[in-house]
């Protein structure tokens, strides 16, 4: 029963990931636009690479 | 909007529109204070043909394009785009610059569209129920644990690593529940939210105490269970109305409320609320009245439909008297302000629609209706359960309570939560593919119970654009002719008229000459030296006919053309559809006797009135109500608001105006009518399907109370009820077709 010492807390911490990763996408508003954000990995404007600060 | 209002408790409210439909006819305070105020730095435009990837690159590169843009960004799901701009740049040189791209965009009131507050609502809700869903997931992992066999010191460490997952969890989860029982239980009433506020929070305490006791039973997972289950239910409720309440929102935004004022001769642009008695404003072509006035200059033909069915425009010129909502046709009009505000036709329809808003009985949906004896019932279980228990034991008030908790949560509404709001977001779905937006929770509801149709003629049978119909009784020269004469105007007679004699293959005349528009009067012109005019009977010097008509005049002879108003795709289909369905069909305009007895004839419908007034339309609703009849009203002009507020339910046509779509309750998007009959067999459906999920949920809660009451329900009774009568009231509202 030792085993469960560590499992609890790997079952918690890893349902935690999962909730601290849905919040986030909450806050950044990810779900605004679904059908734009669908569309959007189409698109051919940044095929080689996104613009750089650098350039 | 705060996030209070977002949850009525079960109950459909008008649904966050303008506070009334008498609010809507006049421009709204806030859309003023937001003119007034100045465009900060967005500006947001409607694009309704975006669809795609190339979209978004196309639209996206064309506005950064522009000098003074910032940022820009196409929200494809709602098909606006929001754009970021430096001070100064205007709205207009940012649609002209999409409709070189070849898209279609309009301004919209970024004031009226409080996107962003609706989004925060839902966004809030969404949260709630993320949090939720991850503790019942933790937490029924080691209630499993605990069923199948975990004892002793293994059982009391799961309850205990179980209550510091679940109390947090319906604090933060449950807070909407917590708060719309309190709000309810202040204005002295009932509520569905006061159960299940109690079931969870004496779960959750119950637990909470049988574990520092080490005892066997601890409803964790149910209280988080339940919070998640009607969390669903909420959120899919509150999303329903939000998609409908910011498409409808767009429709309100895009009437920006402004008027051309003439001061010392040069124009200035005015909020519509800011023109002052004897202002004198300048009209436009293809302008609405912004006011009630006296023409002081020009001469035009103004369109009355809007107001009153009529569908021959009337001719107007110095001293004469026109009344806000009216639209100016060919000339340019100066006219000076006789009634602003509260005394202008407009407010007195505004008046009118309150006074069918107020005469209309509140509508108590199924839901309210359902929560209305159930929560007493639920209340009286429970207690009498612990009063047994505690006179049967002896005074055991730990067993006692422990019984009135299951109680409470076997009997909580899971399944009735999501019994309206599953079955109501799959109809919307299905109704907003077939072009229907259904703006208010209940008229769903509403629109299975309608028995009669009452509908308007002008804009909503019809098109409310004529087309010619008799080119066939003339000679092909002088329909060139008349063609001829008629590009040179852009009356809508005229320029139906061009187009359908191309349309017919005969190209206008060439060798007229001379060709000048006489506003308020018609078109003339020289042709082979002899003088030729199109336009009203008298100026023309024809007799006039008592259809829609326009007259030529060539040599000595005079031609009539006739006009008939386009029937709108599927009215047919639908009035027929109706009939079949043994309903009875009204039709009422403002229009003459003879047009409308011509429709009714065609459409094959017994029963019309022409000639009616805002107040006839409302008399006739109001008449039929009173007869016991449902009433479904199909309208679009401002002298059908008063009737479509106070009929049972009522749609309008997207192309309608503003206010009448602010007083229906379903706007038609498409230009097709036929949907209506399926909107008709849906809501029929809708109402079946909620009526069948009551019935499941009851059917579960006669099976389980009996064990709740009898002390023999465990946790695991409780789980499995639970999710068990969900999933089946979810699944069966899929089943829609």
């Amino acid at each position: 029963m030792n085993i469960l010492v560590y499992l609890i807390p790997i079952s918690l911490l890893l349902g935690g990931f999962g909730l601290g990763f849905f919040l986030w996408s909450m806050k950044t508003r990810q779900f605004d636009d679904p059908d734009g954000s669908a569309a959007r990995i189409l698109r051919k404007d940044w095929d080689d690479k996104p613009p750089s600060p650098l350039d | 909007m705060t996030l209070q209002p977002a949850f009525p408790s079960t109950s459909y409210e008008a649904g966050g529109m303008a506070a009334c439909p008498a609010c809507a006819v006049a421009p709204s305070a806030q859309s003023i204070a937001a003119l007034a105020a100045g465009r900060g730095g967005n500006i947001m435009l409607s694009l309704p043909a975006a669809h795609c990837a190339a979209c978004i690159s196309a639209v996206e590169s064309a506005l950064m394009g522009q000098a003074g843009v910032k940022a820009a960004r196409l929200n494809l799901t709602q098909r606006r785009v929001l754009i970021e701009t430096e001070a100064g740049v205007e709205p207009a040189s940012l649609i002209a610059a999409l409709s070189r791209a070849a898209y279609e965009a309009h301004e919209l009131d970024a004031g009226l569209l409080s996107s962003t507050e609706t989004g925060r609502a839902s966004g809030d809700l969404a949260m709630r129920l993320g949090v939720a869903f991850f503790s019942m997931m933790n937490v029924m992992l080691l209630s499993v644990a605990v069923w199948s066999g975990g004892d002793g010191a293994t059982r009391d460490m799961f309850h205990w690593i179980s209550a510091l997952i679940a109390i947090p969890t319906v604090a933060f989860s449950g807070r909407p529940f917590f708060a719309s029982a309190a709000r309810s239980l202040r204005a002295g009433r009932l509520g569905m939210d006061v159960p299940i506020s109690l079931a969870l929070i004496l779960a959750t305490s119950i637990s909470l105490y049988e574990t520092t006791q080490g005892g066997h039973h601890a409803y964790f997972d149910a209280a988080v269970m339940l919070c998640f289950f009607l969390l669903l239910g909420r959120y899919l409720d509150h999303r329903t109305r939000a998609i409908a309440r910011s498409a409808a929102e767009e429709l309100a935004a895009l009437e920006v409320p402004r008027a051309t004022v003439l001061v010392g001769g040069v124009e200035i642009t005015r909020p519509t609320s800011e023109v002052a008695l004897g202002d004198t404003l300048r009209v436009r072509p293809g302008g609405r009245m912004p006011v009630d006035g006296v023409i002081v200059a020009g001469t035009s033909e103004i369109d009355r439909s809007m107001l009153t069915g009529e569908s021959l425009p009337a001719f107007a010129g110095v001293g004469g008297a026109v009344l806000a909502g009216e639209v100016n046709l060919t000339g340019p009009l100066d006219i000076r302000a006789t009634a602003i505000g509260r005394d202008s036709a407009l407010h007195r329809m505004a008046d009118l629609v309150s006074i069918a808003e107020n005469a209309k009985t509140r509508y108590t949906s199924l839901a309210e209706r359902a929560a209305s004896w159930y929560s007493p019932l639920v209340h009286i279980l429970s207690f009498s359960a612990f009063g047994f228990w505690l006179w049967q034991t002896g005074g055991d008030v730990r067993f006692a309570i422990n019984i009135s908790a299951a109680v409470l949560i076997i009997t909580c509404p899971c399944a009735l939560g999501l019994a309206v709001p599953a079955v109501v977001t799959s109809a919307s779905g299905k109704l907003f593919r077939l072009g229907l937006l259904i703006k208010n929770g209940t008229a769903l509801e509403r629109l299975a119970e309608v028995d009669t149709f009452v509908l308007d003629k002008t804009g909503t049978l019809t098109m409310g654009a004529p087309t010619p119909v008799n080119f066939a009784s003339h000679p092909a020269h002088l329909v060139a002719l008349a063609a001829a004469l008629a590009q040179g105007s852009s009356h809508p007679l005229s320029q139906s008229l061009a187009a359908a004699a191309l349309a017919a293959g005969i190209p206008p005349q060439l060798d007229v000459t001379e060709i000048t528009e006489i506003a308020g009067y018609g078109v003339q012109g020289i042709c082979l030296g002899r003088t030729l005019r199109l336009g009203r009977a008298a100026w023309v010097g024809a007799d006039p006919l008592d259809i829609t008509a326009t007259y030529l005049r060539w040599g000595e002879q005079t031609h009539a053309f006739a006009f008939e108003d386009r029937l709108r795709t599927g009215a047919q289909a639908a009035v027929d559809a109706f009939a079949a369905m043994g309903k009875a069909v009204y039709l009422i305009s403002g229009d003459t006797a003879g047009p409308v007895a011509a429709l009714s004839g065609r459409l094959g419908i017994a029963n019309f009135t022409a000639s009616a007034l805002p107040e006839d339309k409302l008399r006739l609703i109001a008449d039929l109500s009173a007869g016991g009849h449902r009433v479904l009203m199909v309208g679009d002009g401002l002298n059908d608001t008063a009737a479509l507020a106070g009929a049972h339910v009522s749609i309008s046509p997207a192309s309608a105006l503003d206010a009448a779509r602010v007083a229906s309750d379903i706007v038609l998007l498409g230009a097709d009518m036929a949907p209506i009959a399926d909107a008709m067999r849906i809501a029929g459906q809708a109402r079946r399907r909620i009526l069948e999920n009551f019935g499941l949920s009851a059917a579960y809660n006669i099976i389980a109370v009996p064990l709740a009451l009898s002390g023999l329900a465990t946790p695991l009774a409780a789980a499995l009820a639970m999710s068990l009568s969900s999933i089946t009231v979810s699944l069966n509202a899929l089943r829609l077709k």
